[in-house]
């Protein structure tokens, strides 16, 4: 009885709202969802402080201050510097100013290879999953045997040996960094961007635009890719907390960005030492990287509960 | 099946040579000899640092050292340490091992079994208090990076409360690490659970069940579970290699004498041959674990056939 009630209701909600295409649908299911609408509005939030640190910094965040005594506590902790409104770290910088700079600097670090690697593994995929054969087995070969390496290592072992020459000074530190994560990743996106081809390729509309004279290329990027967006987007959502995440472990083991680039990774590696008279320099950047981490989890859940056409069926 | 192992067994190794070959030249490019450590850091006097390359065969061409290298592991010769002249690389990773073993196990062990459980509870209370707290905590923990969770538990419990030493000693000092290593992991499975068990409940075939007038827990255990853990097992190479190479950063948090602690000792010492070893023993590692979990696929999932 339970279940026929269920189907009116459904059936109710259906016809109250009639479908108008995949990315509509997909946007209003997106807005019902209140933790992923929080974690985008946080986001969004982050990203204006990134972009307005210059102004919302009280101070230069590498500038060491002679006149302040490094680790001052913040306000909340008695012998605070009102100066220093969360205190200073261990080398007498104002905590404030890098966590706000930081969040620019980890923001970048999660968009920009997910950019990169999206780029390189949406054309690798495309490529094999539409020549298929031997050139599409032997693409898949390579894939596999970068997939076998494990991350974490390469990372380290890249970083290690590069940190401090040339390569390593760009961006300071970053673009050693998005050159090994590029290297590794884009393996996933290619594995999934193909399976999407297989799918789509032998559908009708691919098979007409073929009939009708469609060049190659224009039916890949006119046709497949936009029907094959969501998994995309989806990964795009999850890959950016993945890459803040191994910013900051590798930062944490030392081997990150160079030290005058303040990411909240490098701060929680600057103030370990301290943990355990001053673990609020520690525990403060590693908040933050949580909440950002937990904001992608939230939005990245969101837009795969809206994108799936399957949902609530 | 036993052909599909052969293949998966011949198929390590290309991606070991891979892996090796990309590791030696990298860990050539870095800056900084093996030899500055021995002095205390200061530069070293250019005969002694000769003296010594000839000694370890680092004068050769890089490319000669490479062939070398890899005619001795065909004889299973992984070399002596150069950080710590007494001992073959091989037993320093067997000294430290064990540790990151069984921190790897419990946090592995932990996973699964805290994973499943919370996910089964909060599909089949679905919507209710119990769901949305156990869905919060393993968002929660999923989110928060291995070693903020380390760091936070170390905090809590060894300094503030006092309840484990801060420094590694006995088996106490296991449960910190592994708890931080193996949340995260924890919460995804719970998450990856309960949205199966959601999509199972709503199939036929436990519908039919119930019509017969099967007792719940025969359908509980059965159908519901054995199939819900079938996008588990899926997830489980995966989830096993990071879960071994998370081990690198716990063991730093912790200071736990163990592999990843070597590894990482030997990057900043240029011990190339410890070095060499700890990455290749690393990959072996996680592809045998992708093996074994794709043959426990094979059995859970009676519609693969893995030959």
């Amino acid at each position: 009885m339970a279940e026929a009630a269920d189907q009116i209701t459904a059936l109710r909600e259906v016809s109250a709202v009639r479908p108008r295409g995949l990315w509509v649908d997909a946007w209003r299911r997106l807005k019902r969802n209140k933790m992923a609408i929080a974690g985008a509005i946080y986001i969004l939030i982050m990203a204006l402080i990134a972009i307005f640190a210059d102004v919302l910094a009280p101070h230069n965040p590498n500038a060491i201050d002679p006149t302040a005594a490094p680790n001052t506590p913040p306000f909340w902790v008695a012998g605070h510097n009102p100066q220093y409104l969360l205190g200073t770290d261990s080398l007498a910088r104002d905590e404030l100013s890098r966590l706000i700079y930081g969040a620019r600097v980890s923001l970048i670090v999660g968009f920009v290879p997910v950019f990169i690697v999206t780029a390189i593994g949406v054309t690798v995929g495309m490529t094999s999953g539409w020549l298929g054969g031997r050139a599409d087995n032997i693409i898949m070969r390579i894939v596999d045997v970068v997939y076998a390496f494990p991350a974490l290592l390469f990372y380290i072992v890249v970083q290690s040996a590069f940190r401090d020459s040339k390569i390593g000074d760009i961006f300071g530190g970053l673009l050693l960094l998005f050159i090994a994560f590029a290297i590794t990743d884009w393996v996933s996106m290619a594995r999934l961007v193909r399976g999407e081809v297989l799918r789509l390729k032998n559908r009708e509309f691919v098979e007409a635009a073929k009939a009708l004279g469609v060049p190659t290329r224009r039916i890949l990027i006119r046709h497949i890719l936009p029907n094959s967006l969501a998994p995309i987007i989806v990964s795009i959502a999850f890959g950016v907390p993945s890459y803040i995440l191994a910013e900051s472990s590798l930062s944490y083991l030392g081997l990150g960005v160079k030290p005058q680039t303040p990411t909240w990774g490098s701060m929680v590696y600057d103030s370990f030492p301290q943990v355990t008279y001053a673990p609020e320099f520690v525990l403060m950047p590693s908040i933050l990287i949580a909440l950002i981490m937990l904001a992608f989890t939230f939005l990245g859940d969101g837009l795969r509960d809206a994108l799936d056409p399957y949902m609530g069926k | 099946m036993l052909r599909f192992i052969v293949n998966r067994l011949l198929w390590m190794i290309p991606v070991l040579w891979l892996v090796g070959t990309v590791t030696f030249f990298l860990m050539h490019a870095a800056p900084g000899s093996p030899w500055d450590v021995r002095v205390g850091g200061k530069n070293i006097s250019p005969e002694l640092e000769k003296s010594f390359n000839r000694k370890y065969g680092l004068d050769k061409p890089l490319v000669v050292q490479y062939l070398i290298y890899w005619r001795n592991v065909l004889k299973l010769d992984f070399g002596q340490s150069y950080s710590n002249e007494s001992q073959t690389v091989v037993q320093r990773i067997m000294a430290g091992f064990p540790y990151s073993a069984r921190i790897g196990l419990y946090a592995w062990v932990m996973a699964l079994v805290l994973g499943i459980s919370l996910g089964i509870i909060a599909a089949l209370k679905q919507n209710t208090w119990i769901d949305y707290v156990s869905l919060f905590f393993a968002t929660v923990g999923y989110t928060i990076p291995s070693f903020v969770l380390g760091i936070f538990l170390l905090i809590i419990f060894a300094v503030k409360l006092g309840w484990v030493p801060v420094l590694f000693a006995g088996w106490k000092s296991y449960i910190l690490p592994s708890v931080a290593l193996g949340l995260s992991t924890a919460a995804f499975i719970a998450r990856l659970t309960r949205a199966s068990v959601l999509e199972i409940i709503r199939q036929d075939y436990i519908r039919t069940a119930r019509a017969k007038g099967l007792p719940p827990r025969i359908i509980n255990l059965r159908h519901i579970v054995r199939n819900a853990l079938i996008p588990v097992v899926t997830i489980s190479g995966p989830a096993l290699a990071s879960l071994i190479t998370g081990t690198i950063i716990i063991e730093n948090v912790f200071n736990v004498p163990g592999m990843g602690y070597l590894f990482i000792q030997s990057i900043s010492a240029r011990d190339y041959p410890v070095i060499m070893g700890t990455t290749l023993f690393y990959t072996f590692f996680i592809v045998i674990g992708n093996l074994l979990v794709d043959l426990t696929y094979g059995l859970v999932d009676p519609r693969i056939k893995t030959s």
